[in-house]
């Protein structure tokens, strides 16, 4: 274990006063999760609140690390200091991770912006924990945006992008048809789409599709609704075409949020996310402890010699955690 | 999976194309268990300096296939050095037997060949991290 001689405390006052290791070392027991990332996450609680969140998500290989060091690299040219987190997949079978994401952000980069790789470390609770508690640590120390990165697959990858304050979802020519562009999903939670890879054949199609799609949100009336259409953008990342446009459309959309009020209605709905999360967390942990006392093995034995179903016993233990 | 998620920083300093052997590095410190955060090549120490703090690296691993890890190798520990950063540097690639000593000696961990075992590359690293967090 590193033993860093620093308090949390101390390591969080010198994170505020700008120094990137702290932060850096903060960042890692959020990741570990336990009590000690509990402490870390209530310090930067109580000083975030003034950022604002985009999630950038897509399918892999769909340039999101790409897109995202060209936002970086217009944000500190406009005397922005953003921080990414970027999150990539741990293999469920070793636990490792190859973090790729730096490598495509490194050239744009400089001391305005800071870079975090996290992995998903198989469990997904954590993931939920650990995002938010990051996303506030950068929130905190004075980071304007927060952008977080993830791939678009698995649900909560898809909750985790989707409760930024602008979610960004990046699609590339040849990703499927009308059909497809209307299942329900990733699309859903996109309040701006980024055909990237513009210059690539089909590139026309795929923004005719999602034009569709919309269209249709405007037919069903979903669109009278939020009082919102989502742009369909056009770029070419690897040339940083269509960048402007995307740091314009989020400048609008962050406008629409404030005009309209419903900043407030996502930032109570990603409290209560986070809330959420942390019950489910703690009580499926007291949950499984309890399986395996005199009590969880006598209720795993009668459901084994049927004389109480499965649902039963469930039932019959969260009693026994609620009385306790 | 290992009780301790070890982060290690892997990188090419300067100009040097020769990135079969990192990716194949890469895989087997993945495989391992680790978390392997890929920064590819024509990195500079600095930009190494910052991925190590942003990143909270346990280790850094270097590699050199185009003669200048006796100039490279030296520079980059006394950039961690400057920076104060107590992250083990280990090198690998090619290396000739007699200017290991010189290496070691100007702080790098440990330097690994092209005949290290998959076993070698990951202990390596263990006991670099290990012998760095009991001082």
């Amino acid at each position: 274990m590193k033993s860093s001689k620093e308090t949390i405390p101390q390591l969080f006052e010198a994170a505020l006063s700008g120094e990137r290791r702290s932060l850096g070392k903060l960042l890692t027991l959020v990741e570990r999760g336990g009590e000690t990332a509990d402490d870390v996450a209530g310090l930067a609680h109580r000083k975030a609140g003034n950022t604002h969140v985009i999630g950038i998500t897509g399918a892999p290989g769909s340039g999101k690390s790409t897109l995202t060091g060209r936002l970086l690299e217009l944000f500190s040219q406009t005397g922005h200091n953003s921080a990414v987190l970027a999150v990539d997949p741990s293999s469920p079978l070793t636990g490792g991770a190859i973090l790729g994401d730096r490598i495509r952000m490194d050239d744009l980069t400089d001391e305005n912006s800071f870079i975090r790789s996290m992995a998903t470390r198989g469990h997904s609770g954590g993931l939920a924990l650990a995002v938010p508690a990051a996303i506030q640590l950068f929130d905190a120390v004075g980071y304007k945006p927060v952008i977080i990165e993830t791939v678009g697959v698995g649900q909560v990858e898809v909750d985790v992008a989707g409760a930024a304050d602008t979610t960004v979802v990046v699609v590339t020519p040849g990703m499927g048809d009308a059909v497809q562009a209307n299942k329900a999903g990733l699309l859903e939670v996109a309040d701006i789409f980024v055909v990237n890879k513009s210059d690539r054949p089909g590139a026309n199609d795929a923004r005719r599709d999602l034009d569709l799609m919309l269209d249709l949100g405007h037919i069903s009336g979903l669109e009278e609704k939020t009082g919102y259409r989502p742009p369909i953008i056009m770029a070419n990342s690897l040339e940083g075409t269509g960048s402007q446009e995307i740091i314009e459309a989020i400048e609008n959309h962050a406008n629409h949020l404030k005009s309209s009020g419903s900043i407030k209605v996502r930032q109570d709905q990603r409290t209560l996310m986070e809330i959420q999360n942390r019950v489910e967390l703690l009580i499926g942990t007291t949950a499984k402890e309890t399986l395996s006392t005199e009590f969880g093995k006598a209720m795993i034995n009668a459901v084994l010699n049927r004389e109480t179903s499965p649902a039963q016993a469930a039932k019959s233990i969260v009693n026994s955690l609620l009385n306790d | 999976m290992s009780d301790q998620q070890y982060r290690v920083i892997l990188a090419k300093l300067g100009l040097d194309g020769h990135d079969r052997g990192i990716k194949v590095v890469a895989r087997i410190l993945r495989d391992a268990g680790m978390e392997v955060i890929y920064l590819g090549l024509r990195q500079t120490t600095g930009s190494i300096i910052a991925a190590a703090e942003e990143e909270d690296a346990d280790a850094i691993g270097l590699s050199m296939h185009n003669a200048g890890h006796l100039t490279l190798g030296p520079k980059m520990t006394a950039s961690l050095n400057d920076a104060r950063l107590d992250i083990p540097l280990i090198i690998g690639g090619i290396v000739p037997d007699e200017d290991i000593e010189e290496l070691l000696e100007s702080g790098v961990a440990a330097v690994l060949g092209p005949g290290a075992s998959a076993e070698e590359v990951v202990s390596t690293v263990r006991d670099a991290i290990s012998a760095r967090d009991e001082t």
